[in-house]
């Protein structure tokens, strides 16, 4: 396991960067604004982008400088741009009628990110690796997929709920970088690619609920009951 | 032919379809290149079914697998795939709108493609990803009304689903990284890999990644509590393309849960997983069985029976053995085809009184008298009544039950499957008789043209008659191809 033996600076370089995805995760649960959580969406993917560098430096794996490079363009540049694009169409710029407050959440959120941890230190110590960056890589993926849930429950806007998918998606990734660095190139790739179709099939079907429905709040959503 | 053959022209028939589609600017010309792409796809998985008994065959570097359970869940699909296409004919035309055809039937034919890719896939990311993909394509089909509840519904579906296949990434990472402590760093995770090494996983992490798997997957499955996307889904998409939701994708969905639990039994975790895999069967059978009784609305009550019959297959491969196995796989067979004439039915319907409300449609008989004598017959055989397979293989299901240790869901499965039969026939009571026929006769606004009929009516009987016989006779062959899925399952 390449968590377990690498060297000191790395692994403090490793949890720094896993940490302050995880206070950006935050920031998005924090705020009502559209745009903050966008700009913190972005923020994080460049740090996860730095991540697959890092790891590809001090684990000798050459092809994640690749995946570094494209996380940056388009987890980083592409999906935030698409985001805005769907952002300027709405003429909303923040959650009206949010089910819990953005306070309210971050204690939620916080409770959440306990509960991953206690998850993730049993998991890693069964399989011998408490103590490493294993854990830390391990609760900071458990709780953006947890909050990235809180987010989808809460909020009520489309992009918050795109957003949220996309902060789920963005705590696997960080995850899988630290324990499963040498996973085969093309199944990030694909992902990758994946997640670029996931966004832009988002924008047309807010296109859809715009002229169709009248409305890009779930709130409104609810005439499928039963 | 050789299996590689094959299953390029199963994927090469439906990608010249949606190529085919976009390029020729006649609608007639989409329909029937889609229908062709249809048949050729379905005479290929004929092929392919004996072929696939000398497998497992790996190809393509080890992307592609075709092995028995593959090509049954193949046959399955592509059944559904044909019927859907030659339904789509008579019921799209009725809509009246041949400007939206092309993109239609390009996404028909794009959804068949993603369905069929992934009972071949062999490594499982590249699995979780055609998955995906199904998702993608579907939100388009589901709201191709472009109603204010057909946009809502294709929302709901999107985000739902996409958000429960997200669990199931993080389960494949889970076995991932368990198996590279020791595997390796890198490696291509198969299903054999992950068969090889699975006695040697962790007990803990490897039941935290199957819970999470199974739930992922589960939610593309329509099993409750994941399946409240499913009758929104299933009831605001045009009949088609219901049909293909219900009988296609869901056995895409459920070919990686029946992997996963034959994976799990070589984990030392004794008999806890697949006491899961019941309780949640057993579940969606309840769900499933109070909604159908309060439903006022023909096409998501065809929805929940879905969500039931997912849970009869799921108590079926979570019962195990070779009983529970074959009965679930047969059932997953008569379910597709069952269903699709369901959808069918209810599509014709739809078009015969311009309405979803049980309470609109009177004396189906009177109003459409072949399809309604089929519907009706279709839905006396989705009950789990003889003579129809689907008793079959239910009872071949609660048989494997009594048999393991979690005998219990049998007899739940029993009273429930009695309530959702009382409930299901009571609706259609509702709507075969009633007060006055005079004025019953006075509301059908469709009078289809006579090829409109004949290619509403088709699917219909080839729907009904593989039902009827399959329920009277259950091939030997059929017997001997569970018994090499068996065998191809554990050995890995």
């Amino acid at each position: 396991m390449f968590a377990a033996h690498i060297p000191p600076l790395a692994g403090s370089l490793f949890s720094l960067l896993a940490i302050v995805s995880l206070l950006l995760a935050f920031v998005m649960l924090g705020s009502r604004w559209l745009n903050a959580y966008l700009g913190a969406f972005a923020l994080q993917s460049w740090l996860i982008a730095v991540l697959s560098a890092a790891v590809a430096y001090y684990g000798g794996y050459p092809e994640l400088y690749g995946i570094a490079a494209l996380t940056a363009l388009f987890r980083g540049l592409v999906l935030p741009y698409l985001l805005l694009r769907i952002t300027r169409r709405l003429n909303v710029d923040r959650e009206l009628h949010e089910r819990l407050s953005p306070s309210a959440s971050l204690v939620v959120g916080a409770l959440l990110v306990v509960f991953a941890f206690v998850v993730a230190n049993h998991l890693s110590t069964v399989l011998g690796l408490g103590g490493t960056v294993a854990v830390l890589a391990l609760t900071a993926m458990l709780s953006m997929k947890l909050i990235g849930f809180l987010m989808l429950v809460v909020r009520r806007e489309v992009v918050s709920q795109i957003l949220a998918l996309l902060v789920i998606e963005n705590g696997i990734f960080l995850g899988s970088q630290i324990l499963v660095p040498g996973m085969p190139l093309l199944i990030e790739l694909v992902i990758l690619f994946d997640l670029l179709v996931v966004v832009a099939c988002f924008g047309v079907l807010v296109r859809y609920l715009i002229v169709h429905a009248g409305t890009t709040s779930s709130r409104e959503l609810r005439r499928l009951v039963g | 032919m050789s299996p590689g053959s094959l299953v390029l022209v199963i994927l090469l028939a439906p990608l010249t379809a949606v190529a085919g589609c976009q390029l020729v600017r006649s609608p007639r010309f989409a329909e029937y290149l889609n229908l062709a792409a249809s048949v050729l796809v379905f005479a290929a998985v004929l092929w392919l079914l004996p072929v696939a008994l000398g497998g497992p065959y790996i190809l393509l570097r080890g992307y592609i697998i075709v092995d028995a359970l593959g090509a049954w869940v193949l046959l399955s699909c592509s059944a559904v795939y044909l019927l859907a296409s030659l339904y789509a004919i008579g019921y799209m035309r009725a809509r009246n709108e041949p400007q939206r055809l092309r993109r239609f039937y390009a996404l028909l034919a794009g959804f068949a493609l993603t369905i069929l890719l992934g009972p071949l896939m062999n490594n499982i990311g590249v699995y979780w990803i055609a998955i995906e993909f199904t998702t993608l394509i579907s939100t388009f089909l589901v709201g191709f009304e472009k109603t204010r509840e057909g946009v809502e519904a294709a929302w709901k579906y999107i985000v739902i689903v996409s958000a429960g296949i997200s669990l199931a990434l993080l389960g494949i990472v889970f076995y991932y990284w368990n198996a590279s402590l020791h595997l390796g760093p890198s490696f291509n995770l198969t299903w054999a890999t992950l068969r090889f090494v699975a006695p040697q996983l962790n007990p803990t992490m490897a039941l935290t990644a199957f819970l999470l798997v199974f739930i992922g997957f589960g939610t593309k499955v329509g099993l409750a509590p994941m399946h409240t996307w499913l009758p929104d889904a299933h009831s605001e998409g045009p009949a088609p393309v219901s049909a293909m939701l219900s009988g296609a994708l869901l056995n895409t969905a459920m070919v990686g849960i029946v992997r996963f639990i034959h994976v799990t039994d070589a984990v030392r975790l004794g008999g806890l997983p697949r006491t899961v895999v019941v309780v949640i069967g057993a579940l969606s059978l309840a769900v499933a069985a109070l909604f159908i009784t309060r439903q006022t609305d023909i096409k998501r009550l065809m929805a929940y029976s879905s969500v039931e019959h997912m849970g009869v297959m799921t108590l079926g491969f979570g019962f195990g053995g070779p009983l529970g196995l074959a009965g679930a796989l047969y059932h997953m067979l008569n379910h597709s085809l069952n269903k699709s004439l369901m959808f069918f039915g209810s599509g014709t319907a739809m078009h015969a009184f311009h309405s979803k409300r049980i309470g609109r449609i009177h004396h189906v008989l009177i109003a459409m008298p072949v399809a309604g004598a089929l519907w009706l017959a279709g839905a006396v055989a989705i009950t789990g009544a003889p003579p129809f397979a689907l008793f079959v293989s239910e009872l071949t299901i609660l048989r494997a039950g009594l048999a393991g240790p979690n005998a219990w869901a049998v007899y739940v499965m029993l009273v429930l499957l009695v309530v959702i039969f009382v409930g299901f026939l009571n609706h259609f009571r509702a709507m075969y008789f009633g007060e006055s026929a005079q004025a019953a006769a006075a509301t059908i606004r469709w009078r289809p043209t006579p090829s409109e009929r004949i290619w509403c009516l088709l699917p219909m009987w080839l729907a009904l008659v593989p039902i009827l016989v399959m329920g009277l006779w259950w091939p030997s062959a059929f017997t001997h191809y569970f018994n090499v899925i068996a065998a191809q399952l554990d050995r890995g």
